[in-house]
């Protein structure tokens, strides 16, 4: 850390989108798992999540986690229509 | 939704301006809707942002979540700074001192600070017409300090200074009809949002922003912690709060009121209330009153879009 010293004037940051450094998976006590065999690749997880933790892949077009970031919320499995998602305990 | 709202999720802008790594408490509802609705404003754009949550969660210094420009205000007064970004890159474009672009200016805080604290600050913006975007991220009491009630809270809720026993229902007052409050300043954009529709709130969104002088934009942000709610439920919430009439989506352009949902029957409330720890000590009862005051305020609604 540093000094108040140090804090710039109007505590200006100039690194934008910095918090993505920190890592709010680690405040996750249950995880998504996607089947991928039911997902239609619809994106409505990556729309509905609010950690912006769901991308899709450029190739196959199948949904991304971002592992790092996800707080196990579990809205994705909610609202996903074809239930390719379901919350399982986190145990890492 | 329909077949065309089921494929669209990609359409969206992919790029993220309210990044991940912020804060807030798992499964919150109103940092969903910041996340839509700055994916629908883009880079070109410079955030006003009052005191609460949504300040608090995403600016944990050295740290920040934003991608684009983004000033923090006191509680009361981001309508108040936003109006003088808005003035002072106009001067500035006049006397050439800053590239010749449209520039959103999006001003944003909680219901307290919209319907409380800041609301004289919001009129005053409104009335001498600044060409600025306000967005109310309405998750009905004042969250970030500890679930007090605001005026936004509805009748019967539960929160720490509303609570309920033998002589209090919870909440007592009705919820403050701010949509209202900003169509009687004549400004030509007022909407109502919410992030279980996101296609709907991106649109409005642009629309607002793009109208010229003041728009106004209500987005319901369901909050679990101050709620009581399931953090799961939080987009079936925003869902279900929509189709049961309790927050109908409208626009209302240079006056005009315009429904943007309509159901066949609305749903019975308890469909909406019964997640909610807010509302579990309510009686049949009193479920019946506020089902009576829904449809009576959401045919009032209908006659204004379909009345006139
Ligand atoms: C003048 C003043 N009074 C009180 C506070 C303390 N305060 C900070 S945020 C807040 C409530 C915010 O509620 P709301 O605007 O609804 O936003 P939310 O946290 O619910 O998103 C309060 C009371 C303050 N910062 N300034
Ligand atoms: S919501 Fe379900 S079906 Fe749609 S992309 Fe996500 S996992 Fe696949
Ligand atoms: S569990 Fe919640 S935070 Fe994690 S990916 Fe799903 S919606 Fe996003
Ligand atoms: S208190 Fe509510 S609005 Fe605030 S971060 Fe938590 S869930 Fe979101
Ligand atoms: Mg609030």
């Amino acid at each position: 850390m540093f000094s108040w010293k140090e804090i710039p004037i109007g505590a200006i940051v100039t690194a934008p989108g910095s918090a993505k450094e920190y890592r709010t998976g680690d405040w996750r006590s249950q995880r998504p798992e996607w089947d991928l065999a039911k997902c239609i690749k619809c994106g409505l997880c990556y729309i509905y999540c609010p950690d912006a933790s769901i991308g899709w892949k450029q190739d196959d077009g199948y949904p991304w986690w971002d592992e790092y970031h996800c707080k196990g919320c579990g809205i994705c499995a909610n609202e996903c229509w074809t239930k390719a998602i379901h919350m399982v305990e986190e145990t890492e | 939704m329909d077949k065309y709202g089921l494929y669209v999720p990609k359409l969206a802008p992919r790029k993220e301006y309210f990044a991940p790594g912020h804060r807030a408490c798992v499964g919150c509802g109103e940092m969903l809707a910041v996340r839509q609705v700055c994916k629908a404003l883009g880079r070109e754009t410079i955030v006003i942002n009052s005191t609460g949550c949504i300040e608090i969660v995403s600016s944990l210094f050295p740290q920040t979540t934003w991608e684009v420009p983004w000033m923090h205000t006191l509680f009361e007064n981001a309508a108040a700074v936003a109006s003088g970004v808005e003035s002072a890159i106009k001067v500035m474009q006049r006397k050439g001192k800053y590239r010749d672009k449209k520039v959103n200016i999006l001003a944003m805080g909680g219901d307290g600070a919209t319907a409380d604290i800041g609301l004289q600050a919001l009129s005053g913006a409104f009335e001498r017409g600044h060409d600025l975007l306000y967005v109310c991220f309405d998750n009905e009491a004042y969250m970030n300090t500890g679930i007090q009630r605001s005026s936004s809270t509805p009748y019967g809720a539960v929160t720490t200074t509303s609570p309920t026993g033998k002589k209090s229902i919870g909440q007592q007052t009705q919820k403050k009809n701010l949509p209202a409050i900003a169509v009687a300043h004549n400004i030509d954009y007022v909407a109502t949002a919410s992030p279980a529709y996101p296609f709907d709130l991106m649109d409005k969104v642009k629309k607002g922003v793009n109208t010229k002088g003041p728009a106004y934009i209500q987005v319901f942000s369901p909050c679990p912690t101050g709620w009581r709610s399931p953090g799961e439920l939080s987009v079936a919430l925003a869902r279900l709060v929509v189709e049961t009439g309790v927050f109908p989506l409208f626009e209302v352009v240079k006056g005009k009121y315009k429904m943007s949902m309509e159901f066949e029957k609305l749903r019975s409330i308890k469909d909406y209330m019964k997640p909610q720890g807010r509302f579990r000590h309510l009686t049949e009862d009193d479920i019946d009153t506020i089902q009576a005051r829904v449809i009576e305020e959401y045919n009032k609604l209908k006659e204004k879009a379909y009345g006139q």
